[in-house]
C-alpha cells in the first residue's frame, strides 16, 4: 500500500492504475453497452408513439370512444365525413366492438380448455410420471410450442374444420341451455379458434406451472404426506396452495399469447365483422383483421389507420395483461418465501426459481 | 406410500382412495390429451407433406400458372434462409450485447431492472405489432427508396428474437463463476478483455443454445413478414425487394381453391417444421454439452 501511494509517475498517477489511453476501450465498451440497452427502451416508446399519430385519424373519424363500443367494422358503408352519433351509425364504421370481444371469446375459450389441461401436465410431469420420461415427456409438450402458428392454420383449416362439424353441432344441441351456445354451426368459429389457441398456449402455461410447482419445498410435501395424505390429497393441499399465484400469472401470459395471436386465427375463425350469436359461429379478432384487411386498406388511409387503431388496442391489451401476469409471477416467487405458505410449516430456505 | 402395508397401518378409507386414484388417472390422462395434437399434427404433416415432396419440389419456384405445375418451394427456403440470416446477424450481438451490460455492468441497478423490465414486456408483444412497427416506421417512410423489402422483414423478425436471446444470455451469462471474473482482474486484465476472454467464451455454448432456439421462433413466423417482405415468387438474393418465405408461402397456399397448391402448402409446412425441430435438436445437444456449472 505504501508504494501503492508513494510510486508515481511524472504523470502523478500511481504506477498501478492504468493509462488514461488504456482506460479508454473499458468506458468505450460500458457506454456502448448501456447505449444498445438504452436503444431497446427508445424502440419500443418510439414505437408505441408512432402507432398512436398513425391510428388518430381514425380515432377522429368515428371517435376515441366509440371506436370500442359501436358493432360495426362494414368497410363496404364506409362515408367519409359522415359523423357518429348516437342517433346515426353512418359515420361509425371502424367501430371495432364485435372484433374485442371475437379476442377477448377465442382467449376466454382458449383458458378454459387449455389452462386446466396444462396445469394437469405440469402436476403430472413435476409430482407423478417416473423420473425416466420426465425428461423426455418434457421435451414433447415443449414441441407444442415449435409448432409455427401458420402449420396450426394449415392444419386447423383442412383437418381440425372438417372433422369437428359434426362434434362442434352435437356440442351445440347439448349445451343450447347455456348463453351464446346453441343454434346452427358453421365451421369455422370462435370455438375452433380457442381450440388451436389452446393447444398453443398450452406449453407456456404448463412450462411456467412446473417452474412453480418445482419451487414447493419438498418439506411441506413429505410433511402432508406423513400426516397420511394421498398423494392427490398432497398435491391439492401442500402443492396447489403454494403455486397459485405463479400459476395463474402463467395462466396469464397465456392469455396474452391468446389475444395477440394473429395468422392460425385469422384462418379458422371465418373472418366475419359481424358478432355471431354463439361461439360456434363465424368471428373476428382483433389482430386477425390487422393481418387479413391490411392488402385492400393500402389505399384507403382511414381503412389503413383503422387498422393501426386495431394494432394499438391489440399492444396495449397485451401489455396490460402481460403487465399484471408478471405482477402475479413474481408474488408467486416472493410472497410465498415469507410467508411459507401454510404458516405451520417452518418455511425452508428456498431456491431460485430454476431458468429454463 | 405403496410401502405402506395395509396390515401396519390403519387403511385409507375406501372414498379417499378412490379420490386419489381417480384424480391421479384424470392428471395422466390429460397429460395424453395435451399430446394429441403434436401427435396429430405431425401425423398429417407426414401424411399429406411427403405428397407434396418430390419432381422438382425443392428446385423449382411457385410460378402462378392456373393450369400445369403449380412449382414448388425454392425460392421460399432461400428467402427464409436469407431473411433469418439477415435478422441473426443483427439481432444475436444486440441482444448479447444487452444482456452482457446486465450482468456485467448494470447488475440490480434500478436501470437495469428497467431494461429488464421493457425486455420482458417486449416478449409479451404479438408479432403483428412488430409487424405493424415497421410498417409504420420502415415501409411507409420509404426507408432504403424501395417499400417493402426483405430486409425490413429481417428487422421484424429480429425484434421478435431479441427479447429471447436477451433473457437466455442473461442467463447463462450469470452462470459463469464469478471467481474466474476475479482471477482475471486480479490478474490485471481491463474489464474488456475479461469480457472477451473468460465472460464469453465460458458462456458460449449457451449463448449459442439460446440464439438457436430465437432463430427456431424467428423462422416459423408469419405475421411481421406479410407487412414487410410480403412474398414474391421468384428467387431472389436481393435483400431490398420483395421476397418469399416458407411460413409467406404456406399462409397464401391455404387460401387456394386449387388442391395442388394447398398440398404444397402441406409439403413447405413439412420442410418448416422440420428445420425448426433441427434448430430445436442442434440447440439441445449444444447445451447438454455445456452445463457449465
Amino acid at each position: 500500500m505504501e508504494a501503492h501511494a508513494t510510486v508515481t509517475t511524472s504523470g502523478g498517477r500511481s504506477v498501478l492504475e492504468r493509462s488514461p489511453l488504456s482506460r479508454l476501450p473499458d468506458r468505450v465498451l460500458r457506454w456502448g453497452l448501456a447505449g444498445l440497452a438504452t436503444a431497446i427502451l427508445i424502440i419500443i416508446i418510439y414505437f408505441f408513439v408512432r402507432l398512436i399519430g398513425q391510428s388518430s385519424t381514425a380515432f377522429s373519424h368515428i371517435g376515441f370512444i366509440n371506436i370500442f363500443t359501436r358493432n360495426n367494422w362494414d368497410v363496404s358503408q364506409l362515408q367519409q365525413g359522415a359523423a357518429c352519433t348516437t342517433a346515426s351509425n353512418a359515420g361509425c364504421t371502424f367501430g371495432a366492438w364485435a372484433l374485442l370481444l371475437g379476442s377477448l371469446i377465442t382467449a376466454a375459450v382458449a383458458l378454459v380448455i387449455g389452462v386446466p389441461i396444462a396445469i394437469a401436465t405440469a402436476l403430472f410431469i413435476n409430482e407423478m410420471c417416473p423420473r425416466r420420461i420426465r425428461g423426455p415427456l418434457t421435451i414433447l409438450v415443449d414441441l407444442l410450442a415449435a409448432v409455427p402458428s401458420v402449420v396450426y392454420g394449415l392444419w386447423g383449416v383442412f383437418v381440425l374444420i372438417p372433422h369437428l362439424k359434426g362434434f362442434q353441432q352435437s356440442l351445440a344441441n347439448t349445451f343450447s341451455f347455456l348463453p351464446f351456445v346453441g343454434g346452427q354451426v358453421a365451421g369455422p368459429s370462435y370455438f375452433i379458434a380457442g381450440l388451436i389457441l389452446a393447444i398453443m398456449i398450452l406449453p407456456i402455461v404448463s412450462a411456467i406451472s412446473r417452474e412453480v410447482i418445482a419451487t414447493v419445498p419438498p418439506e411441506h410435501k413429505e410433511a402432508a404426506l406423513a400426516l397420511g395424505a394421498t398423494r392427490w390429497e398432497m398435491i391439492r393441499m401442500a402443492v396447489l396452495p403454494y403455486s397459485r399465484a405463479g400459476i395463474t400469472g402463467g395462466a396469464m401470459l397465456g392469455l396474452g399469447r391468446a389475444i395477440g395471436e394473429t395468422i392460425a386465427v385469422v384462418l379458422v375463425i371465418g373472418d366475419s365483422p359481424k358478432l355471431g350469436h354463439s361461439i360456434f359461429q363465424q368471428g373476428y379478432t382483433l389482430a386477425a383483421v390487422i393481418a387479413n384487411e391490411f392488402g385492400e386498406a393500402a389505399s384507403t388511409p382511414v381503412h389503413r389507420s383503422a387498422l393501426f387503431a386495431a394494432g394499438l388496442v391489440l399492444f396495449v391489451l397485451t401489455l396490460a395483461v402481460n403487465i399484471l401476469a408478471r405482477r402475479f409471477v413474481v408474488r408467486g416467487e416472493r410472497g410465498q418465501r415469507n410467508s411459507g405458505g401454510s404458516g405451520t410449516v417452518a418455511p425452508a430456505p428456498e431456491p431460485e426459481a430454476a431458468p429454463a | 406410500m405403496s410401502a405402506l402395508t395395509p396390515g401396519a397401518l390403519p387403511m385409507v378409507s375406501r372414498r379417499r382412495r378412490v379420490t386419489d386414484i381417480v384424480m391421479r388417472s384424470v392428471l395422466a390422462l390429460a397429460t395424453v390429451v395435451a399430446l394429441i395434437p403434436l401427435v396429430l399434427v405431425v401425423y398429417y404433416l407426414f401424411h399429406k407433406g411427403l405428397a407434396a415432396w418430390g419432381g422438382k419440389f425443392f428446385t423449382s419456384d411457385p410460378n402462378g400458372n392456373f393450369l400445369g405445375y403449380a412449382g414448388g418451394i425454392r425460392s421460399a427456403i432461400f428467402g427464409t434462409l436469407e431473411m433469418i440470416g439477415l435478422a441473426s446477424v443483427i439481432t444475436i450481438p444486440f441482444g448479447i450485447a444487452v444482456a452482457l451490460y446486465l450482468t456485467e455492468y448494470g447488475k440490480r441497478s434500478r436501470y437495469a431492472n428497467l431494461i429488464r423490465y421493457f425486455v420482458d414486456v417486449m416478449t409479451g408483444v404479438p408479432s403483428i405489432v412488430f409487424g405493424l412497427f415497421i410498417y409504420i416506421v420502415l415501409v411507409l417512410g420509404n426507408v432504403g427508396g424501395t417499400g417493402f423489402s426483405a430486409w425490413k422483414g429481417s428487422i421484424a423478425v429480429g425484434l421478435l428474437m431479441l427479447p429471447i436471446i436477451v433473457r437466455s444470455s442473461e442467463v447463462v451469462l450469470l452462470l459463469v463463476p464469478d471467481s474466474l471474473r476475479e482471477a482475471a482482474l486480479a490478474l490485471g486484465a481491463p474489464r474488456w478483455r475479461v469480457i472477451w476472454k473468460v465472460v464469453l467464451p465460458s458462456a458460449s455454448p449457451g449463448l449459442r443454445t439460446g440464439s438457436l432456439l430465437a432463430i427456431a421462433r424467428g423462422a416459423g413466423e408469419t405475421a411481421p413478414l406479410l407487412f414487410t417482405a410480403v412474398g414474391a415468387q421468384v428467387l431472389t438474393g436481393s435483400l431490398t425487394g420483395q421476397m418469399n418465405a416458407l411460413p409467406l408461402q404456406i399462409y397464401y397456399d391455404i387460401q387456394s381453391p386449387r388442391d395442388q397448391i394447398v398440398t404444397r402448402a402441406w409439403g413447405a409446412a413439412l420442410t418448416l417444421v422440420l428445420l425448426i425441430l433441427a434448430l430445436n435438436l442442434i440447440a439441445r445437444i449444444t447445451s447438454r454439452r455445456s452445463r457449465l456449472a
